[in-house]
């Protein structure tokens, strides 16, 4: 029968279970951190993370960098040219890139590249008592297995948001300067008085850097904390990506705020 | 997967990483030529600094020497104070002339130094007594027709 106690319940109940997986979350969060430099001892597990998070995306950060690259530039191109100052392409090109579509569009391919198989991975290690097994036998599942992925999304992803903003801008010079016929070097000189290394290309890495903690640690808790069951795995690889695109949006919206508030 | 070559591949994923951050800061930054290694303080007093912008360039005859690193408003005279940090390479005379300057018709605003003829130069801390402010449309616009129909008065 329908009650409103029943729904006002139903909401209590879902906020408390809301909070509560937050504050696990945070735990785990410390945990990872404490056993790091346990993990850390065995560098190998984290390079070989690294590989399996970073490099292997390398192929998807290129050629989605280059393209997304290529469509700013024939988009800003045929903007630009109604107001006559096709040679600002080049800036406009770089900001949007550095500033945030390398950091949030590399975060979300790095979230469903990277961070779902992070996930299937410790899910279906706990689906299959791999975690209690080393639990017994003295392996600390959080050193052995957790911190090293963890840690091997937070290095590979800054370098994978620099790598796709550096491809993004070498789209949009092909379009902009090679097919359409953007002067050269209006196009490289306004880009550099535009661009300033340290308001706008440090900002963007620390924008990835903390992209790279959030989707990691979503990507390892979920893993961690799925149901062990074929389909408690499936479910935890749905809610990284999505709760990983949801929160690069949010950061990137508190992070923008703080950083570009505008001058003066 | 071979230790060697995962090591290997990592290598090669970090360097490209580091590359694209180097591309990044030397190719689509400005970190090689606009770093100012010794840099001195002169301030200019204004009446009106339109769209000046922090962070903005100090121009004398077209080349950035400098940067504007911080604009107040002085309660006492009404006036902006333009604090700029200019190259150490360069010095200029006591009787330099800021201007503030428009790049093209809707650019971005910047100070321009005329250079006067004085042999004393200006030293850190000093401020530029001679400027001009910035060309506000609206009152260039509101002279003109002031103007104009005071010729049509006259011609009665």
């Amino acid at each position: 029968m329908f009650s409103p106690l029943a729904l006002i319940r139903k909401l209590g109940h879902a906020s408390i279970e809301r909070i509560w997986r937050l504050g696990f979350a945070t735990r785990f969060l410390f945990a990872v951190l404490k056993y790091s430099g346990a993990s850390f001892r065995r560098l190998p597990l984290t390079l070989r993370e690294i590989y399996f998070s970073g490099v292997l995306s390398l192929l998807i950060i290129v050629v989605s960098g280059l393209f997304v690259g290529m469509v700013l530039g024939l988009q800003g191109y045929e903007t630009l040219q109604r107001y006559g100052s096709t040679e600002a392409l080049g800036v406009l090109v770089a900001l949007s890139l550095t500033r945030e579509l390398g950091p949030v569009v590399a975060g979300l391919l790095f979230a469903s590249r990277a961070g779902s198989s992070v996930t299937a991975e410790i899910g279906l290690m706990k689906s299959t008592e791999q975690l209690k097994a080393m639990d017994m036998m003295a392996v600390n599942p959080i050193a052995r297995v957790v911190a090293p992925r963890f840690w091997g999304g937070v290095i590979s992803m800054p370098l994978l948001a620099a790598l796709f903003s550096a491809m993004g801008v070498i789209g949009g010079w092909l379009v902009g300067v090679v097919f359409i016929g953007v002067d050269d070097g209006a196009f490289w000189s306004q880009m550099q008085s535009g661009v300033d290394f340290r308001y706008d290309i440090v900002n963007g890495v620390i924008k990835s850097f903390v992209f790279g903690i959030a989707v990691s640690l979503i990507a390892v808790f979920e893993g961690y904390d799925s149901a062990p069951t074929a389909e408690g795995v499936s479910r935890a690889i749905t809610r990284t990506v999505v709760t990983s695109a949801l929160a690069i949006l949010a950061l990137d919206f508190v992070l923008t705020s703080f950083m570009f508030r505008g001058t003066s | 997967m071979n230790r060697t070559v995962l090591d290997l591949w990592v290598g090669i994923f970090v360097a490209i990483g580091i590359a694209a951050v180097m591309f990044l800061a030397l190719k689509v930054g400005n970190l090689s030529s606009a770093h100012l290694s010794e840099t001195y303080v002169l301030q200019a007093k204004f009446d009106n600094i339109g769209g000046l912008k922090v962070r903005g360039p100090v121009k004398s005859a077209g080349v950035v020497v400098g940067r504007i690193v911080e604009i107040k408003f002085d309660p006492v005279t009404y006036e902006a104070v333009v604090t700029m940090n200019v190259d150490g390479r360069y010095q200029f005379p006591k009787d330099t002339f800021a201007a503030i300057y428009t790049a093209g018709l809707l650019g971005e605003q910047f100070v321009g130094f005329e250079v006067g003829g004085e042999e004393k130069m200006l030293k850190a801390g000093d401020t530029i007594t001679k400027t001009q402010s910035a060309v506000v449309l609206e009152k260039l616009i509101s002279q003109f027709l002031f103007s104009k129909a005071a010729d049509g008065q006259d011609k009665k």
